[in-house]
């Protein structure tokens, strides 16, 4: 009897080898067609899937941009699959069953720069967007640094829909009146006005989950290394365990000094909702939190809340985008070229972005659809010199911004700034960020 | 063998055998495929993935190196989680079961109410206890109705760590955690006087001890620096609602193993002077013993599923209330590290396995007997 029953387990495990050869095979399978994009003039028609994470308030921008897209392709059915879940989170995982199936969208939303290049373009899956470019004459159209921060020496690889400003400090003006100090323009100021501000028992900076953090991280190392050095670092130039790299680890833990202790457990508006009760003196946030303020809280911007660029960081622009690119093997190409042609086109863009309460990535867009705050990103955006986001995907891949996220959970506890450096050199090579 | 015999073999055989294959395909295939990926560096997305054998290195990676020591953390929150989930509704479901027992008026109002909580999903009940453990209001708003000061205990997003050690000393630690147990064993069959268990565990013990303080500090220590983990405080809220939902269920168990006793037991030790306390102590619980042993596999098999309830109160992000099964998931459909996404399954899979088989030899040798 023993014998039968180890034969038989010998058998199902032979059985578990060849499923595993078997596996692999299946993945092979995959159409490899690495065909390029050919635009021609059909008019397109059929079914066009668009897969994004835009729902619930966002979900009236995109319907605006679609109904654009509608009014000028009237035979193309658009199937608007929408995952819920800020920043893409369920809807990423989603995305990757369905192109691991090779049942992908047409196009679909992604964090233009990194996240898309270090997943799927490296793996081959995206077609290149370059001639919709030329013919569009969109190289022009968008800024230079953008168009550098989403494409590789390979192709432009998505259409940035709108931008997003990732080092905003957001305050209100007349709690800092009756507290008796000013906007800081630099990390030095930062930190005596929070030294006056704990005096009087004020929280100086509000701060939320995780990846908010990661946000002021990011906003740190902008601030200590300025806008060269901190391309240098993600281009590889600048290694993980450099002193100034170390430095800003040790800011880092200065400026967490100054946060509050419950912060992993509240989200990115009841960080915002501290600054707005006049429970905390600032917050550092991109500037979807100008929406928040202005469309869910009616604050009134310029009066009712302020902004400057997170200290440090004057002139800079850091910038996130979310964009739609086209997956090789989709079933409507021509569809899908036709909307990555209304997600860069200005009537696309003035449609989406005012009512999301970001701004559009073109340069020639027409401003007075805008509020106050997003006239004002828009002229950062058109003058300022421009640096991608690490927490919003735009300079680092998948692997490394989700390992990031345990480091800065790690050096919370520790405040080992050394260590920190060191687990980034690590984490860097483990995730082919070092050419 | 008769004829008659091998042909019902063939029958038995026939008909087990669509089973057999599906489950050989399904689940020993997959569980194959797993292990197998766990020992490649398959990583990304690619319709072509490059898989290059490469052995134990992904184990040996999330065992000792220092970019997957959040790894090793979730792997003692999940020891803290099982000790502290199995304790509390063990406890709770056996002292709401004895009060049940004893003809309550309207038992079945109660007893739908302490049962209802595991009608729930892992997603509803995370998200309200989140609401209830907000540093800000819920629990920590209880003190104030009485006047007093708010609560300030962070629920889950504390930082603080208690009973911490020192990774290098892990099979120190191990050794001795198996050491405390069988003095337990050893104990037992001192106060039973069964001899040949006392001799058996006593040697158990001796070898556990010679090689915790002797053998293992002239090892070498397991990784090259120091690092402390230990039972993170923020795990209590998520504790607090594991226990909460599933104390009922344990109730349920322990409540039918209480009435499933033959009521002339209660009555004749009721005769000799037995007092209610001395019933539940000396005769209703050691009779409830295979209740427990089922609860306590179904308890620690929960507790290795815990991914919802986390996920819905903490997020995937919080390292204080890390769990396995977190990390595997963003480590796997997250940052696309296929490889060692499938080795932290597998670990998850011999866990789960160190429960169920020892629960099912001994199930096993039961029915012989």
């Amino acid at each position: 009897m023993k014998k039968t029953l180890a034969m038989v387990s010998i058998g199902l495990m032979a059985m578990g080898m060849t499923f595993a050869q078997g596996a692999q095979e299946v993945t092979k399978v995959a159409p490899k067609d690495a065909n390029k994009l050919v635009l021609n003039d059909i008019k397109p028609s059929g079914d066009l899937e668009i897969f994004s994470w835009w729902a619930g308030d966002e979900g009236p921008a995109l319907e605006a941009m679609v109904a654009d897209f509608e009014a000028k392709n009237p035979d193309v059915n658009l199937i608007n699959a929408t995952v819920t879940g800020g920043s893409g989170v369920n809807a990423k995982a989603v995305l990757k069953t369905r192109m691991l199936n090779n049942d992908p969208p047409e196009a679909f939303q992604v964090h233009a720069g990194q996240e898309l290049i270090g997943t799927w373009v490296s793996a081959d899956r995206m077609y290149d967007l370059t001639p919709i470019f030329e013919k569009q004459g969109w190289l022009d159209a968008f800024p230079k640094d953008v168009i550098d921060l989403i494409g590789t020496d390979k192709g432009i690889w998505s259409v940035p829909v709108c931008v997003h400003k990732s080092n905003v400090m957001w305050y209100i003006p007349s709690n800092l009146k009756k507290w008796g100090v000013t906007v800081p323009t630099t990390l030095d100021e930062f930190f005596a006005t929070a030294k006056i501000l704990k005096a009087k028992g004020i929280l100086p900076l509000s701060m939320g989950q995780t990846w908010t953090a990661t946000e002021n991280w990011e906003n740190t190392a902008l601030a200590t290394l300025g806008a060269a050095d901190y391309d240098a670092l993600w281009n590889g130039n600048i290694a993980w365990t450099d002193p100034k790299i170390v430095k800003v680890w040790e800011n880092f833990g200065m400026l967490l000094d100054c946060t509050n202790k419950d912060a992993s457990s509240l989200s990115w508006q009841q960080a915002t909702d501290m600054v707005v009760n006049g429970q905390a003196a600032f917050n550092f946030m991109g500037d979807w939190a100008a929406g928040y303020m202005m469309t869910t809280l009616k604050l009134v911007p310029g009066t009712g809340f302020g902004w400057a660029n997170t200290p440090g960081t004057t002139g800079v622009f850091q910038f996130l985008s979310d964009s739609f690119g086209i997956p090789k093997g989709c079933k409507n190409v021509d569809a899908a070229i036709a909307w990555a042609e209304e997600c860069g086109s200005k009537s696309g863009q003035d449609a989406f972005n005012p009512l999301k309460g970001s701004i559009p990535a073109r340069i020639d867009a027409d401003m007075s659809l805008y509020s106050k705050y997003s006239k004002s990103a828009a002229k950062n955006f058109a003058e300022d010199t421009i640096v991608g986001s690490l927490a919003n995907g735009v300079v680092a891949n998948e692997g490394f911004m989700n390992d990031f996220s345990s480091v800065i959970e790690q050096f919370m506890s520790t405040r080992d700034a050394k260590q920190a450096a060191m687990a980034c050199g690590e984490i860097a090579k483990s995730n082919d960020m070092i050419k | 063998m008769g004829k008659k015999n091998s042909k019902e073999t063939l029958y038995s055989v026939l008909i087990l055998l669509p089973s057999i294959i599906l489950i050989a395909v399904f689940v020993y295939g997959f569980i194959g495929t797993t292990i197998y990926s766990s020992m490649t560096d398959w990583k990304g997305m690619s319709v072509d993935p490059i898989k290059n054998f490469i052995g134990l290195d992904n184990y040996k990676s999330l065992f000792t190196s220092f970019i997957n020591k959040g790894f090793r953390q979730d792997l003692v929150n999940t020891v803290t989680y099982t000790i502290f989930l199995l304790a509390g509704t063990l406890i709770f479901g056996l002292l709401l079961a004895i009060l049940l027992d004893r003809s309550v008026k309207k038992e079945g109002i109660y007893r739908t109410i302490f049962l209802y909580p595991m009608a729930l999903s892992f997603i509803v009940s995370g998200t309200v206890w989140r609401w209830l453990l907000a540093p800000s209001g819920g629990l920590n708003a209880i003190p104030t109705w009485f006047g007093n000061s708010q609560g300030t205990f962070q629920w889950i997003s504390s930082k603080k760590q208690i009973w911490q050690f020192n990774w290098q000393n892990i099979f120190k630690v191990l050794a001795l955690v198996i050491a405390v147990v069988f003095i337990i064993f050893l104990i037992n069959s001192i106060i039973n006087e069964n001899k040949k268990a006392t001799k058996r565990n006593s040697i158990v013990v001796a070898i556990l001890l010679i090689f915790a303080f002797i053998i293992q500090p002239l090892l070498p220590p397991a990784i090259a620096t120091e690092e402390l983990h230990g039972f993170n405080l923020a795990t209590i809220g998520i504790l607090l609602a594991g226990i909460w939902q599933y104390s009922g269920y344990a109730m349920a168990l322990y409540l039918a193993g209480l009435r499933g006793l033959s009521a002339s037991i209660k009555e004749s030790a009721k005769l000799d002077g037995a007092s209610e306390f001395t019933y539940y102590t000396k005769i209703a619980i050691p009779n409830l013993k295979p209740i427990t042993m089922s609860a306590v596999v179904i308890m620690a098999h929960i507790s290795l599923k815990l991914f919802d309830l986390i996920y819905a109160m903490a997020g995937t992000d919080n390292a204080f209330t890390g769990h396995p099964s977190i990390r595997m998931y963003t480590t796997t459909f997250r940052a696309n590290k296929l490889a060692l996404g499938s080795a932290m399954a597998v670990i998850l899979f011999i866990c789960a396995a160190m429960f169920i088989i020892p629960y099912m030899i001994h199930s096993h040798k039961e029915r012989l007997q």
